[in-house]
């Protein structure tokens, strides 16, 4: 009986909420101007910037007319440590140069491509109401420019990319980037805001293989990537190039895919995001832990960052994040609030997993040739590549792990003390308290899955780094510590 | 001993060139081809022909424009000759210190480019010419679907500011010519009758018997991909373009 009661209230709620929708969307409906009868007062150019920076916010503005000029430039970048990569660039960066515009904008787009450059290119951008996005308007060969003209319609965040042949091609060189069209009034305020584009990158060598790497077409077509990343290289947002924060602002992220084929799972660990235009268009769902970037899609997010910290970024197609690179940080600063993270409560843990590839059965591909008797200078600079694939997640950039977690290398009195001991760590993997520069850590560390030679090189890499005592391992110092176990 | 038998070769081989005004050709049998964009029914037939060894030099064309004055830079009319034309050169009669003069001559329009071989009693190959004689590598005369012959290619697309290196710098192919693939693009005196639209995507549905975009597109294997960027480019073009990275080459037809 009570609940009968209580059915027909709710139907009775249903009702009344329904009108008030009904009431709401014809009242609306009378406010809508149609776009394409917005009137534009004066001309400006438009703020180019590249990633991670956005321009500023349109705030109030009224509608303009628009001058985006945009140069095409082939050019040698690096896409990880000592890995050269042949970029095909809108602007100079991949993703290319982030454009901000307001709905019933008339854009006058002028795209150049450098008399060097030997390929011809174009545009489409998903903004754009018109054939091929205006890539039919905007084909042009070295050494020359095309203008054309669009308004912008509909507001939301919008991939542009090249589409000359073979396009897939074109944009798997990093020929992609981000245009905004803000709705009237812009986007509500917030205090931070980056520019994040993720692409998958197809190099004839393998992950990690130094030197120039062309590009793979076969691996393309295969969709066999390499390189999963963030803002074009591995590390582009990492270290010293993380985005930052302080506590108790909110934070927007514009976030593309370039692909050209992988869907992306975007992921900030330890947070959870207030709000997501879900594919960059004008439905907001609200707390949401992981959202989906299609390829040639965008989305924007936004989250109050409550706690200081470190927050990776991650594509959560998880090994993407830590073998392909699609790993980013963001920085927050900031004072501590106990009452929402406690912090560390340490426990013991069952043998876990680590950063680099473990070992598997049957591994038959042959180890790259070792060179022998290298000087201490190669082996500085190929243990910093291993360091920074293997080691950097826990211990940092310079040594300084981190603080409750993951003990330091810089200046470690644990670390020279005994160089053997150091040797079987990497070797067999560490668990229990130890006490480093007085500290003390009850952490883990997997055993590592690396060749005597780098282990010799990494090791004397961390060793001839941030103030040790400059011991020069060699491989046979390392065999020795294996054999005797 | 030694030296006086270099300069010998040395003194010969300029002696050669110079003295000859005419570039060295060499004889090209013609044959059947299907080309990038055609289907087995579409098969091309090139005649016998003479091309080229190398490409148009930058000493070639100087002394070409100190005979033909109104192909000087500051003369060229501009419907003929955009504002990039010899854009490099210091003046009418001067290349630039940084350029080579053994480099292929670039920054030139088709139409020069078709009076220049024209002065010599040639012309510029058609694009199936172009497209025949450059499907040799090394040791075969259609060498398309090798791997390495196409990575070479594929390789040259990514090096930059190959348009100063010296002509002969790149394989000898099977018919003795040089520099086909991986110095500069070449103009054709057809470039343009492939049709291929800004929007390369849209010619996969264009119901056009000389080009079939789809073809091409749903290629998986390289030779095709490889290929379509020859054709995207010369589809960007117009005949009074001035390219840093297109230079020229002439041929002949074979008498009888």
């Amino acid at each position: 009986m009570k609940n009968l009661k209580k059915i027909i209230g709710q139907i009775g709620l249903m009702g009344i909420t329904m009108l008030l929708f009904g009431s709401c969307n014809s009242t609306e409906k009378e406010k809508i101007i149609d776009p394409a009868n917005i009137q534009v007062h004066g001309t400006m150019d438009a703020e180019l910037t590249s990633p991670p920076m956005v321009p500023a916010p349109i705030g109030d503005r009224s509608a303009k007319k628009l001058i985006v000029k945009l140069e095409i430039l082939e050019m040698e970048g690096e896409i990880s440590n000592g890995v050269k990569y042949n970029y095909w660039t809108f602007g100079g960066s991949v993703p290319g140069s982030f454009i901000r515009t307001r709905v019933g904008d008339e854009v006058e787009f002028t795209l150049s491509n450098h008399p060097e450059n030997k390929l011809p290119h174009n545009i489409d951008l998903h903004a754009v109401t018109g054939p091929g996005g205006g890539a039919t308007s905007s084909f042009v060969a070295p050494g020359h420019e095309k203008t054309f003209s669009f308004k912008t319609l509909n507001p939301g965040l919008y991939v542009y990319h090249c589409a000359t042949a073979p396009v897939g091609m074109h944009i798997a060189n990093g020929m992609y980037g981000l245009i905004l069209v803000e709705p009237e009034g812009g986007l509500p305020k917030v205090d931070k805001e980056y520019y994040i584009m993720q692409g998958d990158f197809y190099t004839k060598g393998e992950n990690g293989d130094p030197g120039l790497q062309p590009f793979d077409m076969k691996k393309a077509v295969e969709e066999d990537a390499d390189y999963v990343v963030f803002n074009g290289k591995v590390g582009a947002l990492t270290g010293d190039n993380a985005i930052t924060a302080n506590v108790g602002e909110t934070v927007r992220l514009y976030i593309g895919n370039g692909g050209p084929n992988l869907t992306s799972s975007f992921h900030v660990i330890g947070e959870i995001f207030d709000n997501v235009h879900i594919e960059g268009g004008s439905l907001i769902n609200k707390n949401v832990q992981t959202t989906l970037i299609p390829a040639g899609g965008a989305v924007i997010v936004d989250f109050k960052v409550e706690v200081p910290g470190t927050f990776i970024l991650v594509d959560h197609a998880i090994f993407r994040a830590f073998n392909k690179g699609a790993l980013g940080m963001l920085k927050v600063s900031g004072e501590e609030n106990k009452q929402l993270y406690s912090g560390v409560k340490q426990e013991g843990i069952y043998h876990p997993e680590g950063g680099t590839i473990q070992t598997m059965p049957n591994n038959t591909t042959a180890k790259p040739e070792v060179k022998l008797n290298k000087t201490l200078a190669e082996k500085m600079e190929s243990g910093k590549q291993i360091y920074m694939k293997t080691c950097f997640a826990c211990h940092q950039a310079t040594g300084e792990g981190i603080a409750n977690a993951f003990p330091p290398l810089a200046k470690s009195d644990y670390l020279n003390a005994d160089v053997k001991r150091a040797i079987g760590i990497v070797l067999n993997g560490k668990t229990g308290e130890i006490t480093v520069n007085g500290k003390n850590y009850n952490s883990i560390m997997t055993r590592q899955t690396l060749t005597d030679d780098e282990i010799a090189d990494v090791l004397s890499y961390v060793y001839n780094s941030w103030g040790n005592n400059k011991t020069n391992v060699t491989p046979a110092m390392v065999t020795e510590v294996r054999n005797s176990k | 001993m030694k030296t006086v038998f270099r300069l010998t070769i040395f003194l010969s081989l300029f002696f050669g060139t110079t003295a000859n005004c005419q570039s060295k050709m060499v004889s090209i049998k013609g044959g059947k081809y299907i080309p990038l964009y055609g289907r087995e029914s579409l098969q091309v037939k090139i005649s016998d022909f003479y091309m080229d060894v190398y490409p148009v030099t930058n000493d070639d064309f100087l002394q070409f424009v100190i005979k033909n004055p109104k192909w000087r830079k500051s003369m060229a009319k501009k419907i003929f000759a955009d504002k990039n034309y010899l854009v490099s050169w210091k003046s009418d009669t001067a290349l630039n210190s940084t350029q080579s003069l053994k480099a292929p001559v670039t920054n030139v329009s088709w139409f020069v480019a078709k009076e220049y071989c024209e002065c010599q009693g040639k012309r510029l190959p058609t694009v199936d010419e172009w497209e025949y004689v450059a499907m040799a590598n090394e040791n075969t005369p259609d060498a398309r679907k090798l791997k390495n012959y196409n990575e070479f290619i594929l390789g040259w697309y990514e090096k930059p500011k190959t348009f100063n290196n010296e002509i002969g710098s790149t394989f000898k192919n099977y018919w003795g010519v040089y520099d086909l693939h991986g110095l500069v693009w070449e103009w054709t005196s057809d470039f343009n009758s492939v049709l291929i639209t800004g929007e390369s995507r849209s010619d996969v549905d264009k119901d056009n018997n000389l080009f079939c975009g789809s073809a091409a597109l749903n290629a998986t294997d390289l030779m095709n991909y490889a290929a379509f960027m020859r054709y995207a480019f010369r589809g960007s073009i117009n005949a009074n373009y001035n390219i840093r990275n297109l230079g020229f080459r002439c041929v002949k037809d074979k008498k009888g």
